[in-house]
């Protein structure tokens, strides 16, 4: 029987040229240039821009640690939170970084579902992103805890008081959600490393550094048995990892919309907090892959179209938070509850308007700059874009906490809320430990997603009618 | 004394995922089934190349979501309508509409933690030596090369004969592998 050639699709041609895709990598390395390039950062020597960030870093997280300790010793009283504002920048700083970590996990899980192949450039330094992020954030509730030494009683286990968790409360499901969501980053980052370990294996020459990534690469030694199972679970952690993150921003958002206060109780909190998460989380992705890109001059891996397609995404979730923001205040007015009313006039007209208008300027006007092509392939411009929207992230978590909270259903409880010493030293101290964490991962672990980078070079995979051909003619 | 080499394995490198999907077929058509192929990333259309059954990760995965729920379901019924039944606020003491976030939740946990231990499991993992490891062609495996491996276990393995069909579909630097 003749083989029936295969149908190649024409490619489309514009004045007699084909049309090319914009290359995801540029500089056409061959194979071993993606090993010599990402595996060569671990055994090079950091520069001295390397220790100086890892000073400055690691200082800040000392400092917050210390000042984590302060709190612990002598009690919630050192922050600056008062009778109706029980919830200030702890939680505020809780649910920004939650957020940040979402952005990690849209990258590895939904871009993949999505077969968006210019993900590999950025997804394992985003997945480290989120495991970083989640740390930091689960630390505010267990401060805030004001005892942490007990932090085990959230969990169920049979215990000598025979008592059980209450599971109808939304700080349990937050409990189930957040630990759930850290431990499941944690397995998907780890099995998509488990190859680039190996290869880190065979490239380095120093015994220790080569006995810890044989530890760590488990014998993986790229048979095509073990490729076929390895497709398979990524594909499944990617499709369990996808409705996981858009539920834990959501039960995040049940703490707030499932009380009565005016202001948290409204039913767009879910989709509008799992909208600004991603938001938040890619300006993160982009202000620390736009710093590692300049360090390790990784310029031909992260390229100006990954940083397009980013904007990009960060002009469509901006425009998302910004229709929240719109219909918050349109459902305050046509529900005719006057104490909806007053809460969201109170938000941007009173104390607070400051913020709220600062948050409106950073996460609504900021990102339509995005609609140029040529200021979304800017560097410079992303990276302030970048920073803006985090702090407007931020701000928007903290005008919804405290805005709601600092006018009590009582006027005689009112009061105004700003924070201590403390409070900012813990939250510059998370900033600090994410990124002393992620300078350590950039030096230790393939930043870029080695097998998943060689996979997508032009020419990496068969070209089936060329081995349907050479089948033909032999 | 030391004991006589054992042949393990011939093996012969490809740079080209053509030629290598070209080789693997006709080496599957002379009739081994012990064999593999070493690549240092998934390269598509191996497994039906080398003729591989579908994976069975999909219904391990599937049993730790199915306990992670039941799991779930009974942990919030038991503990809150059985055995510690608390009235508070007059809301019910097991619904299913307020266990869903702690159901989803241990779904997915117990989901990962079984595709997770199932891959290894069903890749054998973690082995941390490997017979081959010795073999510097073996090693570019991780890095550039694609290993076609045909083992002496193989029950019509003839040195001769598996080296000469190596080399016949283009693959350099045919070798013996001993223990």
């Amino acid at each position: 029987m003749q083989p029936t050639p295969a149908t190649v699709a024409t490619p489309p041609h514009v004045n007699g040229q084909e049309l090319q895709r914009e290359p995801l990598v540029l500089g056409n390395p061959t194979l071993h240039d993606v090993t010599e390039k990402i595996a060569g950062i671990a055994v090079s020597r950091p520069s001295w821009k390397y220790w100086l960030t890892l000073g400055i870093t690691g200082t800040a997280a000392a400092w917050g640690l210390f000042c984590i300790g302060y709190t612990i010793a002598t009690g919630i009283g050192v922050w600056g939170l008062n009778n109706p504002v029980a919830w200030g920048w702890d939680i505020t700083n809780f649910v920004w970084w939650i957020g940040i970590g979402h952005a990690g996990t849209l990258i590895s899980a939904i871009l993949h579902l999505f077969r968006q192949r210019w993900r590999t450039a950025i997804n394992r330094s985003a997945e480290a992103m989120t495991i970083f992020a989640v740390i930091c954030a689960g630390l505010f509730p267990l401060i805030h805890l004001g005892r942490p030494w007990f932090a085990y009683w959230l969990f169920p286990y049979p215990n000598q008081m025979q008592m059980w968790i209450n599971f109808r409360s939304p700080l349990v499901w937050d409990v189930f959600a957040v630990s759930t969501y850290l431990t499941v980053s944690i397995l998907f980052w780890y099995l998509g490393l488990i190859p680039d370990l190996a290869t880190l294996r065979n490239y380095v020459k120093r015994r220790i550094p080569k006995a810890l990534y044989t530890f760590f690469s488990l014998g993986w030694v790229g048979s095509a048995r073990h490729w076929q199972h390895y497709e398979i679970a990524y594909l499944i952690l990617a499709a369990i990892s996808t409705p996981l993150v858009l539920s834990v921003h959501s039960v995040v958002s049940f703490d707030f919309a499932v009380s009565i206060l005016p202001g948290w109780h409204t039913t767009i909190f879910p989709p509008y907090f799992v909208a600004g998460a991603i938001f938040s989380g890619f300006a993160m992705v982009l202000t620390l892959v736009l710093i590692m890109r300049w360090v390790l001059n990784l310029e031909n891996y992260i390229t100006l179209k990954h940083i397009d397609n980013m904007n990009r995404i960060l002009l469509a979730t901006g425009m998302m938070v910004g229709y929240a923001y719109a219909m918050e205040f349109f459902i305050a007015m046509y529900s005719g509850n006057e104490y909806e009313r007053y809460a969201f006039l109170n938000r941007a007209f009173g104390p607070y308007g400051w913020a709220y208008w600062a948050m409106v300027f950073c996460n609504v006007a900021v990102p339509q700059l995005f609609w140029s092509p040529r200021l979304r392939r800017n560097v410079v411009v992303t990276f302030i874009a970048s920073i803006l929207v985090n702090v407007g992230m931020w701000l928007e978590r903290f005008v919804i906490i405290t805005t709601s909270l600092h006018r009590d259903f009582l006027p005689s409880s009112w009061d105004y809320y700003a924070p201590t010493w403390v409070e900012v030293s813990i939250y510059i101290g998370t900033l600090g430990i994410f990124f002393t964490l992620f300078l350590l991962f950039a030096k230790y672990v393939p930043v870029i997603a080695i097998a998943e980078t060689k996979a997508i070079l032009p020419g990496a995979q068969p070209e089936h009618h060329v081995v349907a051909e050479a089948a033909a003619s032999r | 004394m030391m004991a006589r080499p054992r042949p393990l394995a011939v093996m012969g490198n490809f740079s080209n995922p053509n030629t290598l999907l070209f080789a693997v077929r006709a080496v599957r058509e002379a009739g081994y089934t012990d064999f593999d192929v070493y690549t240092p990333y998934p390269v598509h259309g191996l497994e039906q190349a080398m003729g591989l059954r579908r994976s069975k990760l999909p219904y391990i995965s599937f049993a730790g979501g199915a306990l992670g729920l039941t799991t779930a379901l009974l942990l919030q019924w038991w503990t809150g309508a059985v055995d510690y039944p608390l009235n508070i606020g007059g809301k019910p003491f097991f619904a299913w509409e307020f266990s869903i976030p702690v159901d989803f939740e241990l779904t997915v946990l117990f989901t990962a933690f079984a595709t997770v231990f199932g891959f290894l499991a069903l890749c054998r993992l973690p082995r941390w030596y490997s017979d081959y490891q010795h073999d510097a062609g073996f090693r570019a495996a991780t890095d550039d090369t694609f290993v076609l491996s045909i083992h002496a276990t193989d029950p019509q393995f003839e040195l001769e004969r598996a080296q000469e069909l190596l080399r016949s579909l283009g693959a350099e630097d045919v070798r013996l592998v001993e223990a």
